[in-house]
Formats: structure tokens, sequence, C-alpha cells
């Protein structure tokens, strides 16, 4: 590959940082000084060796943006001369993630999350606080985020500081004075308890099975996980191998908790029959569907069972080598994951010859960058490659073409975490526990006007009424006006259907999704038409941009929300309604991936239930 | 020169000349489309078949010489047991695959597809297009008036995740003014859909020089070299194999370019001849497109065999001494 580089010379700070990550340059190709002795005048590392380092890219970027706050230009160019990647290709997948910038920004960011449990709770108003006492800060820049999934203690930031020593974390309950006390004493209160007692309202209850750990042992203690039966999964699973791992994955009847509900037996079967000798199990943690956070209470609280589930499927399925992709607006969980990975591989749970049984399994922390899409499987494969987080159509399936293309397997974090729980209890007793095609128990990310937000974990079955109840209603005891169920990619409901199963079967039967078990709550005093507006933009910001369906359908149904909120519709409030309808049809018809595919479902229930007037600011009641 | 390992050893020259290996005969595959029954190749693409029996398919991310990235989303067609369409561009024939090509959906999404992209692309240099936009009856006044342009490079600058609330009151569009940065090739991008074609013709289907990339997410993706550079400053080699693969036009010669800036540029007073290069052995066919004696552009062939329509800077763009015009 003949690479033009044009930019500048890196200067020793850049090379420094890039080094850090990559290693010092093998070579003069890779931008190293050239060793007449070693290589003479050909060139050690060329050819496709010198272009299959691809997948350090998003990790080289990190590593710059952590030392500098932005990519400065010396930087990329040394990148991509040592990783052999065409400047302009690399520019193109660091302009793709919001968490890279390739001009100069401030040391210090704050992310302040605008999305709907935060502004309900008044983010707006923290992010003006914020911005206006910084406004003059030649430090900290302020910016507003996507949902950082800490909704259960809204509104949430997120401090990013890059320097020598990059730090950062986010802050539950923001206020303008705890953000300034973590900037100036650098301390992030997530950071010092290991307990999440503000995450999980049922914390110490018997019925726990996912969340039994989270708060009570220590997320990287090998010890104190196994005394709570820890990698009693992992060792059935070695004594049983292969073929009887996947019949019990298959006869407990899990479901896939990310919100496909793909059955995950059958993906499991799938792989291990896949063809070929190379074959990766991926973890997707890039969990930023707004209202989740139960994945990230899983990764920080117990990370070891997520571990334990990715190395059953690494022997389920023949893969050696699993990667678990973090979004990059969690440092703690990746932080907490990297912990336990080495506790394990210190303990012998993974690595080479897993406790003596000849199974070798290894785990490596991918780092998102900012970017829903990249939850999508295929786009998350882009993303650890390397290039751009845009979705892959299908057929072929990551089963067959994956990662690299090679047959992946992929699961979401609970999905994984329910995995040690199977092999320890046996597939036939755990699909005892749930409803008739909803097995086991289920996390639900409680959020919005309830009393004590939270995750929640339940056996299937529990309605949507008893849910909220669980979670102490609404705080005000006031009326219950709408709930989101399934995230902004999600459905709402009305306060009609409050008894309906928290079931895949149950949310189906009402035109609804569970998704990833988002159950977001608004009391009558909520301005929807906010909300509303709020995910048209959300979707605009997030579409990878790809297919014309979803690049422009999110602009043009963004352009007409913001029409209907201000009460000027072209024409009638109908024919504005009967386009936002047909913008919808071609966005779930023929997009590419799923991002397209939903949406416009939230937007439609919404307008369905309630109308355009809800659409409309709520003018204030003048007392006479 | 004693150490074989250091240097290239030619291959014995060929006793035949060198031929493109013939590819095996694949099985058929029969699939019904719109109730009519249609045998194609295994391997073949919907396009194909739709192509054998005439179907007709709008296609604009699409080429022959390229591999499909299926982005544009026009081709769709329905196949029985699919929740979603599918691009028959690239989806592959499956045995007793029912496929219909003239549903309401499948009508819906392709003008859906085609009034999107007139709202917010200029497709004034882009007749095809516009011409399956009046078949499929688009409307995309409906959208409102398009928003003024952005000013030069503006586009450039946005960062992925964030966007500036829009009124609503007009609908926002990719227009900007054209980047003239050199004296060969001009990008208005205010005509760029997206398409991917540049992008695949100067990577790995065609050239290999790397110099354009698809950089920025969502609505304010772009096609861009590495931070934007001007053209002479990047990798670029001003082969034009982009401009000779761009649908809409965004990519043009410098020369028509400032034809149709004038007001000059007819292409009913052009006409086309077929030469072979004379710069170098490869023997590239050459179509001069000629107005008034004068060559205006370049093209080759896309069913030569050898190159595909792919030509090199000297082929494309190395006519001005045949002019001999005084610059």
């Amino acid at each position: 590959m003949d690479i033009k580089f044009t930019g500048p010379e890196p200067t020793s700070a850049e090379r420094l940082a890039v080094d850090a990550v990559l290693g010092p340059p093998e070579s003069a190709w890779a931008g190293g000084k050239r060793n007449m002795d070693l290589e003479g005048r050909i060139s050690l590392l060329g050819g496709s060796k010198a272009r299959s380092f691809r997948d350090r890219l998003l990790p080289a970027f990190h590593a710059v943006k952590e030392r500098f706050g932005w990519i400065p230009p010396g930087a990329f160019h040394y990148i991509c001369k040592r990783l052999t990647v065409p400047p302009a290709e690399a520019y193109g997948v660091a302009t793709f993630y919001h968490l890279f910038s390739m001009e100069h920004r401030k040391p210090t960011e704050v992310h302040v999350c605008e999305d709907i449990a935060c502004r309900i709770k008044g983010s707006g108003e923290l992010f003006n606080a914020l911005v206006n006492a910084h406004a003059c800060s030649t430090e900290i820049g302020i910016r507003k985020s996507p949902c950082l999934g800490l909704c259960e203690r809204a509104p949430a930031a997120l401090i990013l500081k890059s320097g020598e020593q990059p730090t950062g974390g986010a802050i539950g309950c923001a206020t303008p004075g705890n953000v300034q006390d973590a900037l100036t004493t650098n301390s992030f209160p997530d950071q010092q308890q290991n307990w999440l007692t503000h995450s999980v309202p049922q914390l110490g209850q018997p019925q726990l099975r996912l969340l039994a750990r989270v708060g009570h042992t220590l997320p990287q203690s090998i010890s104190g996980y196994q005394a709570t039966g820890g990698f009693e999964g992992l060792t059935n699973a070695i004594a049983i191998g292969p073929l009887a791992i996947i019949n019990e994955v298959i006869a407990s009847g899990l479901m896939g908790r990310g919100g496909a509900a793909f059955p995950t037996g059958k993906k499991w079967e799938a792989v291990a029959h896949a063809s070929g000798p190379t074959k990766y199990v991926v973890c997707n943690a890039d969990e930023s569907e707004p209202g989740t956070f139960k994945d990230r209470v899983l990764l920080e609280g117990d990370p070891l069972a997520v571990i334990e589930g990715m190395a059953i499927a690494g022997i389920a399925s023949g893969a050696t080598k699993g990667y678990i992709y973090i979004r990059g607006e969690y440092p703690l969980s990746v932080n907490r994951v990297q912990n336990a990975i080495d506790a394990s591989l210190a303990s012998g749970w993974l690595g080479s010859n897993i406790q003596g049984s000849g199974h070798t399994f290894h785990i490596e922390i991918r780092k998102g960058a900012g970017a829903y899409i990249c939850g999508e499987e295929t786009a998350l494969f882009n993303s650890i490659e390397g290039k751009r987080g845009e979705p892959r159509n299908k057929p072929p399936y990551p089963v067959h073409v994956g990662l690299f293309g090679k047959p992946t397997l992929i699961n979401n974090v609970e999905t994984l975490a329910n995995i040690p729980w199977i092999l320890r209890l046996g597939g036939a007793e755990y699909a005892g526990i749930g409803t008739g095609n909803s097995k086991g128990q289920k996390l639900f990310c409680v959020s919005g006007h309830v009393a004590n937000p939270g995750v929640f974990e339940t056996p299937f079955g529990i309605t949507l009424k008893q849910l909220i109840a669980l979670a102490g209603g609404t705080p005000s005891g006031a009326p219950i006006k709408a709930i989101l169920l399934g995230g902004a990619a999600g459905t709402f409901v009305g306060p009609d259907q409050m008894d309906v199963p928290l079931t895949f079967e149950g949310t189906r039967a009402i035109g609804a999704s569970l998704g990833s078990g988002v159950v977001m709550v608004f009391d009558e005093t909520t301005d929807l038409g906010d909300i509303l507006v709020r995910i048209a933009a959300f979707f605009r910001d997030e579409s990878c941009g790809q297919c014309v369906p979803c690049r422009v359908g999110a602009i043009r149904q963004e352009e007409l929300m913001q029409r209907l909120r201000v009460g000027q519709p072209k024409g009638s409030a109908g024919q504005e309604v009967s386009l936002l309808g047909e913008i919808a049809q071609v966005m779930r018809d023929a997009s590419i991936c799923g991002l397209g595919h939903t949406a416009s479902g939230a937007i439609q229930s919404a307008l369905r239930i309630f109308g355009t007037r809800t659409m409309q600011k709520p003018v204030p009641e003048v007392k006479p | 020169m004693s150490d074989s390992s250091y240097w290239f050893q030619p291959p014995p020259r060929p006793s035949l000349i060198p031929m493109r290996p013939q590819t095996p005969i694949s099985p058929p595959v029969e699939v019904s489309i719109d109730g009519e029954k249609v045998s194609v190749p295994a391997g073949s693409t919907i396009l194909d078949a739709c192509k054998k029996i005439g179907r007709d398919t709008p296609t604009i991310c699409y080429h022959d010489t390229l591999e499909p990235v299926n982005v544009c989303r026009v081709c769709v067609v329905e196949v029985e047991g699919s929740r979603i369409l599918v691009p028959s561009c690239s989806r592959k024939v499956e045995p007793e695959m029912v496929i219909q090509t003239a549903s309401d959906r499948v009508r819906h999404s392709r003008k859906m597809v085609l009034e999107f992209l007139q709202s917010s692309v200029d497709l004034s240099t882009a007749p095809q297009i516009l011409d399956q936009a009046r078949r499929y009856q688009t409307n995309p006044a409906r959208y409102g008036d398009p928003s003024p342009p952005a000013i030069q490079n503006e586009r450039d600058h946005h960062h992925a995740g964030h966007h500036e609330i829009p009124s609503g009151e007009m609908a926002q569009t990719v227009a900007q003014p054209p980047k003239v940065d050199n004296n060969l090739y001009v990008r208005d991008y205010a005509k760029c859909l997206l398409c991917y074609k540049c992008v695949e013709a100067c990577g790995t289907d065609a050239q290999n020089t790397f110099a354009i990339a698809v950089a920025g997410r969502g609505f304010d993706g772009r096609i861009s070299t590495e931070y934007n550079k001007p053209l002479p400053d990047s990798a670029c080699v001003y082969c034009g194999n982009c401009i000779a693969v761009c649908p809409t036009g965004a990519l043009s010669f410098k020369s028509e370019f400032d034809m149709r800036q004038a007001g000059t540029w007819d292409e009913s007073l052009q006409t086309q001849t077929d030469t072979i290069c004379s710069y170098c052995g490869v023997g590239c066919t050459l179509t001069l497109h000629v107005q008034e004696n004068k060559i205006v552009k370049v093209t080759s062939p896309f069913e030569q065999e050898i190159t595909e329509g792919n030509l090199c800077i000297k082929g494309r763009f190395g006519y001005s001494h045949v002019q001999n015009i005084e610059e």
C-alpha cells in the first residue's frame, strides 16, 4: 500500500503518547529510525502484516485524546504511519466518534447528559449553570451529551480530564456544586464506593440472582466471587464439554437481553457449527440506549460474572479470544472489568489452560468513543476493527461472518451474566423460572418519576404496575401520564396499559417491545413534547448516515417535530402526522439496521396515544 | 546481485496472451419475480435477476465495476419472509425466493428515498435520478423550502453528535459552495448524495490511493481528505476515476464546471470519439467529448475489459497539447 503522509511530524510528547499504547516502532516503515543492519534496503514490515494493525486505531486515538484532549495532526499522522492506515480513512474514522475531536479542545471536559431521564430532572439548568461558571475558563469545557447511563441518579455528568495523568468519572445527582468539587479534588464518588447502593434499591434481598453480588462482593475479588458460587458454572462447563453446554443453554430458553430477544442457545449452536478454526466471542457492553443502565451496574458490581459467561461461551463455541466492547462513557466499568480480567488471569480462570482443562480463553477490552450506533452488532465489529461504526448489511449474519470476517458469538452483558447461573443450576431448572416464552429473571431499568429509581431484578411475569409499585410509585403520588418501554428506540404506553406483563410476549401483544428493559415513568406534569423533540434530535445525532432513509429521514423527522412543537405545521397538523407516518415507514422498511427501523417508534406511539396537542409547550395556568 | 532473496525475479515470459481465468459455470437458481419465474446462475444478485427479465430497477449507489455498498436503498425489493425490504444490488438469490418489485411498500420506499435526496441534494446535473423521481411522483416541496447554503468549509467542521436544533421551517440541505482547489477537477459537494462510489474508486476497488474517505456522521457525513486538506496537499493522484463513477456531477472536470458556470455547456453540440491513449503501452480506450472542436472532457468506457473505465492522470487530463491553446 502506497500511502502519502502529508502531515507534520509528531512532537516528542505526541510520539510518547502513541508509543505508550502501540509500543516503540519496529521499523522505519512504522515511523521509527531505519536500522541499516537489520532492514537494509528492504522493509521488514510491509504488505498485509503492516495492514493488520488497523484494529489498534481506536486505542491509539484514545491514548492521544486522553493525553491532549483532542487529536493533534502530528500525533494523527504518526498513528497512521505506525498502523499503515491511509490518513483520509483514519480521519473518517476519528470524525465518526463524538468523543474524538480533530480541533483543539480544552483539556478537561464536562459532559452533561441531555437525554430523557436527566432532562426531566433539570439537566438543562445544570448545563447552563456550568456554562456560566466556566465561561472564561481555558481549562474546562462544558458539552452536552447523549444518555450517560446514570438515569437512576439523574441529572448526570461525566468529567474527562486529559493530561499526563488522565482521570475521569461520572457524577450522579449532579449539581454545579458537586461537579465543581470533583473538578477541584479529582475524586469521583462512584470510584470510592464499591457498593452501588444508589443503583440497586433491592440490595440484599434474597431473590436476587444476577444482582446478588452487586454491593456485597468486591468486584475484582476472586475469593469473594467463589464464596458466592462464582466459577461453579465454568467448572461445570469444563466438565460437560461444548455440546452439553449448548444443550443446557438451549434448554434454559434464555433469550438475548440486548433488545432483539434472539434465542441465545440457537446463536451459540450456530457459531459452534460454523466452519473455520478462528472464532470470536464478543460481549456487547456499548450500552447507549437512553434509559438503560443495567449493564453498567453489572460491569461495575459483578464483572466476574460477565467474564465467566464469556469464558463459558468461548468453550462452547470453540473461540479462544473474546472482546468486550465497553462504551467510552463508562470509565469506571472499563477499570473494574480490567481489574477483574487481571485477577482471573492471575488465578487461572482465564488465559491458556484454564484450571488445567486445556481450554484457552483470553479477553481484551475495547473502548467505544461515543457512538450509539456501535451497539448494533455489526457496527460494533467495524469499530473493533478500527473502522467507522457503520452497520453491515445482513445477511451474512455474525454467526457466519462476524468480527474480522470470522464466525462470532456476540451477546449482551446481561445475557452473558445469566450464563454462569444457567450452568450452575441446569438449563431445565432455569427454564422453570418466568413465563411461557420469557425464561429466567430480568433486569429492569426503572427511572423517571419514581420514588426509588434503579435496576430491579424480578422473574419474568411481573406487570408494569407491580414494577412501578416496587420502585415506590411516583414520588409526589401524582398520576402517571405515560411510560416509555424499551428506551428511545422503544414505545410509549399510556397508564391504561399498567397491567401488561413485562415479558417478551406480553409487550408484543400490546404492540410494544421490552427492548433492553427500560421502564421510564412520566407523571402528569411532564412536558412530553420536549421529550419527543429530544428523541428526534437524538436519532438525528446518532444516525451513522450511511443509508439515505435513516440519514435524511431522521433530519426530516426532527424538523417536523420542531414544527409541531412551535405550533407551526405545514398545512394542517393532520397532514404533518401523515407525512411523519410516511417518513417512519421508509425508515422502518428500507434502512440498513435497527437504528433506522426503530427511530420513529417512540414518536409514532406517543402521537397515537396523546395526539399532536401533546407536542406544544404546556401553558402555565393563570390563577384569577 | 547474487543474493536472490533481495532482488525481484521476473516471472518467465508467458507463451500465451494472458487472459482472465474463466469463471466456473454456477448451477442455476430459480426465483420468482412478481410472479414470473426466472433462472439465474447461483451467486447472482436479485438485481441481476431483475435485469434478466427486463424488470426496471432504479439504482444510484450501484455500479457494475464497484463492490455494492447498498447505501442508497433505492433498489429495494420485497422478499417473502423478510421483515424489511432488501437491497437488490447486493442480496444474492436463493432458491425459491419470492420477490416483489412493484408492491406498495417497495414503491413507497423508492419514492421516499428519491424525495429525500431531492429535498437535501442539488440534483440539477443528475438527469437520470430526476427522471426516476418523476416516475415515482415525488413531492420534495412538502418538506419546505431549502435552507440557505452553508459557507465554505462550514460543513467540514460539524462535530458528530452535536447539531443546532433546526426551526423546522426550512428543509436542511447539504448546499455549500464548490471546492475549486486545482485546475483539473472540481468537488461540488452540494451535489453529493454520499453514494460512496468515489471513495471506493479511490480505494481498493480501483486506484488504491485512499485520498478521500467518508468523514463525519449522520447528516453531517461528507467526503473529505484528512483534516479537509485541499486536494493538491492530499494523496490525490488526479486519476479522475472518482469523476467517472460520480452519479450526480458533484465531481466534474474543471473544464465542464467552468463551461456550465459560463452557460456554454451544451451536450447536444457534443460528439464522442473513441481513441486509444498513446501515453503508454496499456492501451486504454479514451472517449473524447468534443464541443465546438474542443475536447471538453475525457472518459473511458466501463465495458472496456482491461481497465473497466479507469484511466490515469495523463489519459484523463493530458489533452491540452492537442488543442494547442495558449494559457
